[in-house]
């Protein structure tokens, strides 16, 4: 029993460090010429343009659920005024970079497994490699820094979707203006609340796409093979996405205490 | 015409996958120019051995020379050049599913040269039209039949007018009368453009056409190798059986 725990940690640090040197790989990569613009830019349309219709829904249905459920909890403390700050720093500082993630892995990092896993077993990444094509750099690379660029951008796109949510919700129940509500929400928002927060999303990019290239790019065994890196891409990327944010959390509040004074 | 320089070298290569061994101490030559068949069953590991001449895959053992450079000893900066004076017709023809036909022909041109894109799409038409694809520049590889796929993958192939193609089972999936004119553009290109061809396949009509030498592979070995003639008469009763199997693709 105590054997088969220890080979099952074995191969999990194994595996750990093999998805690490191959995102490490492809951050050296990406610095060194020749850059394939054309096609990170494919990918930044893929990953990031086609994401904006999710994310935005997401987002304002996040926003009025938050919105309702706070007024429920600050009315008794006769606090409704707050509603829009906490609101908003609430989807700047956490809701907004963890749902943003975990809703980019599946549609993403599902799509980057299937595809390349696709390309792998049908021999399309070899085909790459004879017409002297470095697949790495042409599929890999270009992947994981469309994530690291697109997250980001996704995640101030649900925060402001989410505000809207909100002020959807508050001015059907108090007539809330317009003006106001938005005065109350960024009121109190400050450098540290969205900035630290929005750019560990930079590091959720990272794992999406590393995770999902690397699982893709090495798939083997057919459809089988294929359905088993997608799946696994969206496990791994959310499991390691959630376990990474505790971690990025702490070392905000670290360097940034002012946060949660 | 062939110039008898060994434009390929193989010296005692041996390859494996695990515990299984695919090539053992495999040694030949081919002369640039002309044409080289790989006959045997299937999962005898030819595939591997033309996979092993552009370095998708290395081998354990031996030494693989291309055009004089061992090509396993290249640093990845050397191996575009090299590589870009090979076309490989894969035996899935691979084509990329995301992009037209046409585009997929055109891929190769616009990563490599530095053409405008009316002479690139000229150009990748023209391909198309040797193969016989010429009115499907702009349908998707999903669209096309197994034999259609095949013979755009062979225009993909010739695209930068490699000197040495490297082909996977040209006639699969093709009908007979398909599959001929495949083998006489291939000679085609034997003679004027002088390109070294190297071809596995299961048709042996096909080979008899195209090999200027043949070899069956069996058991990770070169069991015979030969004219077609030769092949015909050797002591190894696999190679004679082989040889009168005229199995096609």
């Amino acid at each position: 029993m105590i054997e088969r725990i220890g080979a099952l940690v074995v191969a999990g640090l194994t595996w750990a460090g093999e998805v690490g040197s191959f995102g490490l790989q492809a951050l050296r990569e990406a610095l060194r010429p020749p850059f394939e613009m054309k096609e990170l830019l494919r990918q930044l349309y893929d990953i990031g343009s086609r994401s904006v219709p999710l994310i935005a829904a997401a987002g304002f249905a996040v926003g009025i659920v938050m919105s309702m459920h706070s007024r429920s909890s600050l009315e008794r403390f006769g606090a409704e005024a707050m509603i829009p700050t906490v609101l908003a720093l609430s989807l700047a500082r956490e809701i907004a970079p963890l749902v943003a993630g975990l809703l980019v892995a599946g549609r993403v990092g599902a799509g980057i497994g299937a595809e390349l896993g696709g390309m792998r077993v049908t021999e399309q990444i070899d085909a790459l490699e004879s017409l002297a094509v470095d697949s790495f750099k042409y599929l890999v690379v270009t992947r994981v820094l469309a994530c690291m660029i697109a997250q980001p951008i996704l995640t101030t796109l649900m925060s402001f979707t989410g505000i809207i949510g909100g002020f959807v919700a508050e001015t059907v129940i108090s007539n809330l203006s317009f003006r106001l509500y938005f005065d109350r929400a960024f009121s109190s928002m400050e450098f540290v609340d969205y900035v630290p927060a929005t750019l560990k999303t930079v590091v959720f990019g990272f794992i999406i796409g590393t995770v999902s290239s690397y699982l893709g790019y090495n798939a083997k065994g057919g459809a089988e093979g294929v359905g088993r890196a997608s799946t696994m891409s969206v496990v791994f990327s959310s499991l390691l996405l959630i376990l990474t944010n505790v971690v990025l959390v702490k070392m905000i509040i670290f360097f940034f205490p002012e946060q949660i004074g | 015409m062939s110039t008898n320089e060994p434009v390929i070298r193989f010296e005692k290569v041996s390859k494996s996958f695990g515990s299984k061994s695919v090539l053992q101490d495999v040694s030949f030559n081919i002369a640039s120019g002309s044409a080289f068949c790989i006959l045997g069953r299937s999962g005898t590991g030819k595939s591997v051995t033309l996979k092993l001449m552009i370095r998708l895959l290395r081998p354990e053992q031996g030494k693989i020379f291309i055009k004089g450079q061992e090509i396993n000893a290249l640093p990845a900066r050397d191996l575009p050049p090299l590589r870009l004076t090979m076309g490989f017709l894969f035996q899935t023809a691979a084509l990329f599913d995301s992009i037209s036909v046409g585009e997929n022909v055109a891929f190769p041109l616009r990563r490599h040269t530095n053409k405008p894109e009316a002479e690139i799409k000229e150009r990748a038409r023209e391909k198309l039209a040797q193969v016989g694809l010429e009115s499907e520049y702009d349908k998707m590889p999903a669209d096309l039949s197994g034999g259609m796929r095949k013979r755009a993958g062979l225009a993909r192939a010739l695209a930068l007018d490699p000197s040495i193609l490297l082909v996977d089972e040209p006639s699969a999936g093709l009908d007979p009368m398909t599959s001929v004119e495949i083998d006489r553009l291939l000679l085609n290109l034997k003679s004027e453009r002088d390109t070294t061809l190297v071809v596995v396949t299961h048709n042996i009509p096909s080979a008899r056409r195209i090999g200027d030498e043949l070899v069956v592979l069996h058991e990770g070995h070169f069991i015979a190798q030969g004219t077609a003639e030769e092949l015909d008469q050797s002591e190894h009763s696999i190679v004679r059986e082989f040889m009168k199997s005229e199995g096609g693709g």
